[in-house]
């Protein structure tokens, strides 16, 4: 494959920003037909190579060719022009438009004044079936699922004829059947002439669907491999830089009184339609609970309405005894609930606030923090210091302001503040999405020690390894309810698959 | 003194006041829904509107024309929407304050040129202003006709450019361009939109209208340039944009209401309540605010409204 002239050659890519050399000198080459998967710790620059490459960062530095040709990218628009799409770690879609909207905004092919809506249907229709991409053209995006909102973007970049195609993360909130489902659309890609760059942080898929792999740190290229030639623990250690452990220990504990307390909760979701139907658990002292189950199966709405931000129909949910009351997150930092959301720049995190202010967003009238009203800095900057530190949260100081941070440093920022207050409860939703194996593995250990320490955790995941790493018992929820439960021992990942596709047993 | 009130002539009169009181608001809204659909919202509203008004009335008192008066206040308001572009969209500040910035300048310098020609007359000056057209066979459907379709040719103008705004919006390229920039304007740049670019024109399209709708109330309305004259019809079309979920069709409904209940609170003083006319002036502001609160806690904004969008920064 080396022979063939490269459909992309980026020659040292240097990028600045304010404070952190994101890229540099990097080269990176893009072979026609293959799919090169981009590895890297958070923030080793994956994004910003790709967004210098998509036109969207400009580089303080390096050439870029295309199918041989010098060009310049200095917009989306000229990158499109060449043939090259993106679909970005955070979907770029208009939720209260319509699927076809969405994907012929400002395309190429769309002569004319009016919008032809029935034309771009017949194309884009025809591209599902090439593809394998179903969608209902005429669904407003807000009702779609993730892994429909992802075809729409990947339709949307093969409408505008691509035939290089970066996917930052794609895999990141996507089942394990529509990761599959994802995959049979990469092949038949490929298997039509196009070139990917696919970033993820599973190794295992990275190992599965690419044919080389190109892994990154600290802005540099630090390997290559071909995906042949390589296996995951190899892979961990070149981005990581140090042995990876790939299961963890976890200790057998004695569980302690019963903390959490949920019964028969139900909760509506925003289309006004019951999520989650009458669901009782009770989580004790020293005892990781996980809730497994392809999401939209009214995971976020459970979460949320114990993370009093959702108001629920019925039910109580309680924390040793005392009851919480309905949309009273104030009441949840009071009782000891660590809350780590599903999703970090919504819920978790102010992005336009610095990562000190992030940090103490939730006691900051703590007596610790301030005096009469008026905050101590002194004390809150020793304290953010030694978060950072503790969390290694790649950043240049505690004044950099949150949105500047790497995916998987935003969420470290988030659970440095839930867990510095030693939370009784901890309520972990999907908390390893879109990280590194290395902070993978230290979220998960931080986990199991707080666990050990004595809390009551509570975690939801799509990540089967994650649920059976860390859980002393499995519960499933399918389509608002439990679905069956079983303890980490006696659960077979073949039952808790099936209950997850909501066949009992 | 009720009785009065179901007359054919108060009917066709109030039909009439309606028409013409909702027309400078459809301008006005339809100015605005255009400009917030985009992502900005332009408070400049209020002044554009007076300097449309001023320049309309200069402009015909100068040259006879009164067509032409209209046009210029048209550019006009172009140009304060191109000063707005470039606070709000170009240099990326507070959409609030450029847009009352706008406001306070546009006001002010309206007072500055109409003193600058015309000193502080005792008397006026005014211009022979629009007459009012009848529609054939239309205007003689009995009791409607002779108050919906005997109006000024800016009023039906304003009509014909409530659907012809809808179409532009929903049915074609630059519409769908406009919502996508309003709503995210991330997406619209990585498909290639360029958001700011549209973000003006959509700014400069809305001055436009605003300056027409002042110019309606110096050139037909009335017949002259008082420094009242806009008198806030501005703020009420803002509140218009709201109670019509940024929907063209909805947003000219609202301005009709508007029109009707000002049109109304004049009828009734005419017929000699006596209560100060100050509480009748009231009504249709006091009925906006009741009608808000109701209607807005349903609406969907455009998520983009209020925010600058630069590059560099991460999107989502
Ligand atoms: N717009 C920006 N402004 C300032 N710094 C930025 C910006 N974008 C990225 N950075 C910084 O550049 C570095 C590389 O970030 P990048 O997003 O490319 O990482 P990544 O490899 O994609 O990580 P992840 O796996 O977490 O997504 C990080 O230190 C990040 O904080
Ligand atoms: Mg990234």
């Amino acid at each position: 494959m080396e022979e063939k002239t490269p459909v992309v050659e980026m020659r040292s890519i240097r990028k600045e920003f304010l404070d952190v050399v994101a890229n540099k000198d990097i080269d990176f080459k893009l072979y026609p037909g293959e799919v090169c998967a981009l590895l890297g710790e958070n923030g080793a620059g994956k994004t910003t190579l790709m967004n210098i490459l998509f036109g969207y960062y400009a580089n303080d530095g390096g050439e870029i060719f295309i199918r041989g040709e010098k060009v310049e990218l200095s917009s989306p628009k000229d990158a499109i022009l060449k043939g090259i799409g993106m679909i970005h770690q955070h979907f770029t879609l208009v939720p209260s438009q319509t699927v076809l909207e969405n994907i012929i905004i400002g395309a190429e092919s769309e002569k004319g004044f009016f919008l032809d809506l029935n034309r771009a249907r017949e194309r884009v229709l025809e591209l599902e079936d090439r593809f394998g991409l179903k969608v209902d053209p005429d669904a407003k995006v807000w009702t779609l699922s993730v892994g429909e909102q992802q075809r729409v973007e990947i339709l949307k970049a093969l409408y505008r004829e691509v035939d290089i195609l970066i996917m930052d993360e794609p895999t990141a909130v996507l089942a394990p059947k529509e990761v599959e489902d994802l995959f049979s659309t990469l092949k038949s890609l490929v298997a039509s002439g196009k070139s990917i760059v696919f970033i993820s942080h599973k190794l295992h898929e990275v190992i599965e669907i690419s044919d080389r792999i190109v892994v990154l740190r600290n802005g540099e290229v630090v390997a290559e491999r071909k995906t042949k030639d390589t296996n995951t623990k190899e892979l961990a250690n070149l981005m990581v830089g140090r042995e990876v452990l790939e299961r963890l220990k976890k200790k057998k504990a004695k569980v302690g009184e019963p903390v959490l307390r949920v019964e028969g909760l139900t909760v509506l979701n925003d289309k006004g339609l019951e999520a989650v139907k009458g669901i009782s658990l009770t989580v004790h002292e020293r005892e990781v609970v996980g809730i497994a189950g392809v999401s939209g199966n009214g995971q976020t709405e459970l979460v949320e309405a114990i993370f009093g931000i959702r108001d629920y129909v019925s039910g109580t949910i309680s924390v040793r005894e005392r009851s919480l009351k309905m949309g009273k997150p104030a009441e949840r930092v009071e009782v000891g609930i660590g809350r780590i959301p599903e999703d970090r720049i919504e819920t978790g995190l102010l992005m336009d606030l610095t990562i000190k202010e992030n940090l103490i967003l939730e006691n900051h009238t703590s007596p610790e923090f301030s005096r009469n009203g008026l905050l101590n800095h002194a004390r809150i900057n020793d304290f953010s210091d030694r978060l950072i530190r503790e969390f290694s949260i790649k950043a240049s100081g505690r004044e950099t302001i949150t949105k500047s941070l790497s995916g998987g440093n935003l969420q470290k920022v988030i659970l440095a503040r839930e867990l510095s207050g030693k939370p009784g409860v901890i309520i972990a939703s999907q908390p390893t999405r879109g990280l590194d194996v290395g902070a993978m593995e230290y979220i998960h250990n931080k986990i199991l020690e707080e666990k050990d320490r004595g809390a009551a955790v509570l975690l939801i995941s799509e990540d089967l390894d994650e649920i059976f790493d860390l859980s002393d018992r499995i519960i499933v929820m399918y389509e608002g309810r439990l679905m069956g439960e079983a303890s980490a021992e006696s659960a077979s990942r073949e039952k808790i698959g099936l209950w997850m596709s909501g066949v009992a047993k | 003194m009720i009785r009065q009130i179901f007359e054919i002539s108060f009917i066709t009169g109030l039909l009439g006041a309606t028409m013409r009181m909702a027309t400078p608001i459809i301008f006005a809204t339809l100015g605005e829904i255009i400009t917030e659909r985009a992502g900005v919202l332009n408070l400049g509203i209020e002044g554009t509107m007076l300097m449309g008004a001023m320049t309309g009335f200069l402009v015909t008192m100068s040259t006879g024309s009164l067509w032409f008066g209209v046009l210029m206040a048209a550019v006009v308001g172009m140009l304060l929407a191109l000063l707005m572009a470039f606070l709000a969209v170009y240099l990326g500040l507070s959409q609030h304050v450029s847009g009352l910035g706008i406001t306070l300048f546009g006001t002010g310098l309206a007072m500055f040129i109409y003193r600058l020609h015309f000193g502080s007359p005792t008397v006026p000056p005014t211009v022979q202003p629009f007459k009012e057209v009848a529609i054939p066979l239309l205007s003689k459907i009995p009791i409607l006709g002779e108050g919906i379709f005997v109006q000024y040719s800016l009023t039906y103008i304003s009509w014909i450019m409530i659907p012809v705004v809808a179409i532009l919006l929903y049915k074609t390229h630059i519409g769908l361009k406009i919502r996508v920039v309003g709503e995210n304007p991330f997406a619209a740049d990585t498909v290639g939109v360029n958001v700011n670019l549209t973000r003006t024109l959509s700014l400069v399209a809305g001055g436009a209208f605003m300056g027409v709708g002042g110019a309606f109330l110096t050139l037909a309305h009335q017949n002259m340039f008082l420094i009242d004259v806009v008198g806030g019809r501005g703020w009420v079309s803002i509140a218009m944009v709201i109670f019509g979920n940024w929907d063209p069709l909805k947003g000219a409904l609202g301005a009709l209401l508007f029109g009707f209940l000002d049109g109304f609170q004049l009828r009734l003083q005419a017929l000699g309540f006596h209560i100060p006319f100050h509480l009748f002036l009231m009504i249709p502001y006091l009925l906006t605010i009741i009608a808000l609160i109701s209607v807005s806690r349903r609406a969907v904004i455009p998520a983009g409204l209020l925010k600058p969008y630069r590059r560099e920064e991460k999107g989502g």
